[in-house]
C-alpha cells in the first residue's frame, strides 16, 4: 500500500462538488440547451447503436417464441379471415365508389387542403424511459433523417406523441399518455375545443383525461376526438381517441371525462413521424 | 485504469438493459429498476466515493435521454450511492441480507423523491396511489433481479480486485 501515500480527498467534498455541479447543470439546461446538444451527440453515437443491437436480438428471440406459439392460432384465424376478405372486398368496392364521389365533392369545396397527406418517416421504437413514472421513448431516426423537435408522431392511424429532443441518429418522443402531456383537441363532429391530458393513474387503465369542454356541447360515448386547429404544435385533425365517459363538472361550466386512445401504447413497435411542423404565427418568419 | 473501464461498462450496460430488456419484461407496466440496484450495490461493496460516481454517471445518462433537465437524476442517484456507501464498513462477501435491505430502502427513497419532486410539486397523483401501484411493485421486482445480479457484480468486482492486487505487487 505504498502507492496510497498520495493525499486523498474525503468523499464528502466530492459529494458537495458534484452536487453543486448538478445544480449548475440543472439551471443551465433549464435556461438554455447549451449542454443538451453536445451531450446528445456523444451519447447518441455510443448508446443508441448498443440499444439497437440489444433490441434486434430481443426481437429475433421473441419472434421465434411467438412463431411457435401462434402457428395453430394463425391457421384458424386464416380460415375466418379468408371469409372476411371476400366480404370486405365487396364492401370495399362500394366504399371506393363513395370515395370517388367524396373526392369530387372535396375538390368542389376546396377542402382537401384541410387534411393534406403529410410526408412521413417510419421509425422503430428502440428503448423506453427507465423509470415507471413517465412514458417517453426513443426511436431510431434523428436529425439525419430530417426529424426535428415538435414533430408529431403517429401510429395505427392515431396520435402517439411529439418529438421532444433530437440527436443525430435517434430522437426522444413524449407520448400523449405521459403524465406531463397536454394536448389541445376538439370533438370531430362539432369542432368544440377541449384538452387531452395524460395521467399516471389512468395510464394503467389505458385511458386519458378529457378536460375543459364547454358544458353545452352534446357529446356521446364513442365520439371521435382529434387534434385541434388552435394547437401550436399538433397538426390539425389527427385522431386521438374515442370518448368513453363524460360528465358535467361541479363548477357547472365545463365537462370532463375520459377517452380511450386509438394507439396501443403497450405494444408500440413502429411509429411514423410526420416531417412537417405546424405553421404558426411565431415560426412563420 | 481497468477498474475505470469496468465501472464505465457497468454504467452503460445497466442503462442499456434498463431501457430495453427490463422494459420488455415489465409486469403490469412496472419494470424493475436496475440502475438503482447497481448504484446501491456498488455503494455498498465499494464505498461512498465509488457509489457516488456510479450514481452520478448513471443518472446523467438517464437525464440526457429521458430527463426534462440535465442534472436531476444525476443528483438523485448520486445521493443514493453516497448514502449506501455509509454501510460499506459492514460489507463482507457472504452478507446477503444487508444489501437486499439497502436496495429496498434505496428504491423506496428514490420513488418517494421522484414522487415529491415531479408529481407532488405539480399537484398530481395521490401519494397512496403512487406508493401502492408504483413504488412497492417496483421495489419488489427490483429485489428479485438484485437476488440474481448481486452475485454477478460481486464476482466481477472480486476479479478486478485480484488483478489490481497482482499488478500492485509487481511494482513493490
Amino acid at each position: 500500500m505504498k502507492r496510497r501515500s498520495k493525499i486523498t480527498i474525503p468523499a464528502k467534498y466530492y459529494l458537495t462538488g458534484l452536487s453543486a455541479l448538478c445544480v449548475v447543470l440543472m439551471l443551465v439546461s433549464y435556461a438554455t440547451d447549451v449542454i443538451d446538444t453536445p451531450l446528445n451527440k456523444i451519447t447518441g453515437y455510443v448508446i443508441t447503436p448498443v440499444q439497437n443491437g440489444v433490441n434486434y436480438i430481443g426481437m429475433l428471440l421473441s419472434d421465434r417464441v411467438d412463431n411457435l406459439a401462434n402457428l395453430k392460432e394463425v391457421m384458424n384465424e386464416n380460415e375466418s379471415l379468408q371469409a372476411k376478405v371476400a366480404e370486405l372486398t365487396e364492401d370495399n368496392n362500394m366504399l371506393m365508389q363513395e370515395k370517388y364521389e367524396l373526392d369530387n365533392l372535396r375538390e368542389l369545396y376546396n377542402l382537401d387542403q384541410l387534411y393534406p397527406t403529410y410526408s412521413k418517416v417510419a421509425a422503430r421504437v428502440v428503448s423506453k424511459d427507465t423509470s415507471n413514472y413517465f412514458c417517453t421513448f426513443t426511436i431510431d431516426k434523428g436529425s439525419n433523417d430530417g426529424i426535428a423537435v415538435d414533430m408529431n408522431v403517429i401510429a395505427d392511424g392515431g396520435l402517439v406523441g411529439i418529438v421532444t429532443s433530437v440527436g443525430p441518429s435517434y430522437s426522444t418522443v413524449m407520448s400523449i399518455i405521459d403524465d406531463s402531456s397536454n394536448v389541445s383537441a376538439m370533438v370531430l363532429s362539432t369542432s368544440d375545443i377541449c384538452y387531452i391530458r395524460g395521467d399516471l393513474q389512468l395510464m394503467n387503465d389505458g385511458l386519458l383525461h378529457l378536460e375543459k369542454l364547454n358544458k353545452d356541447v352534446e357529446v356521446e360515448n364513442g365520439a371521435k376526438i382529434v387534434t385541434s386547429h388552435v394547437s401550436s404544435k399538433y397538426l390539425q385533425g389527427i385522431l386521438i381517441g374515442y370518448v368513453t365517459e363524460i360528465t358535467t363538472d361541479s363548477n357547472n361550466l365545463t365537462k370532463s371525462g375520459y377517452i380511450s386512445p386509438v394507439v396501443d401504447f403497450e405494444h408500440l413497435q413502429n411509429v411514423l413521424v410526420i416531417t412537417e411542423l405546424k405553421q404558426t404565427q411565431d415560426n412563420k418568419e | 485504469m481497468l477498474r475505470l473501464c469496468v465501472e464505465a461498462l457497468f454504467v452503460i450496460v445497466t442503462f442499456v438493459l434498463q431501457s430495453t430488456l427490463f422494459q420488455a419484461i415489465s409486469l403490469a407496466s412496472i419494470a424493475p429498476n436496475a440502475i438503482i440496484m447497481l448504484v446501491s450495490v456498488y455503494g455498498f461493496i465499494r464505498g461512498k466515493k465509488s457509489g457516488m460516481f456510479i450514481g452520478f454517471f448513471s443518472g446523467l445518462l438517464v437525464d440526457i435521454f429521458y430527463g426534462d433537465i440535465i442534472g436531476f437524476y444525476a443528483l438523485l442517484y448520486m445521493v443514493v450511492g453516497y448514502l449506501n456507501g455509509f454501510f460499506h464498513a459492514r460489507y463482507y462477501k457472504e452478507e446477503i441480507f444487508l444489501p437486499m435491505g439497502l436496495v429496498i430502502g434505496s428504491d423506496i427513497l428514490y420513488g418517494i423523491m421522484v414522487y415529491v419532486l415531479r408529481f407532488a410539486l405539480r399537484n398530481r397523483s395521490s401519494f397512496v396511489y403512487n406508493f401502492v401501484h408504483v413504488i412497492i411493485p417496483e421495489t419488489i421486482y427490483t429485489l428479485v433481479i438484485t437476488i440474481i445480479l448481486y452475485r454477478v457484480i460481486l464476482v466481477i468486482n472480486r476479479k478486478v480486485e485480484e488483478i489490481e492486487k497482482r499488478s500492485a505487487s509487481k511494482f513493490d
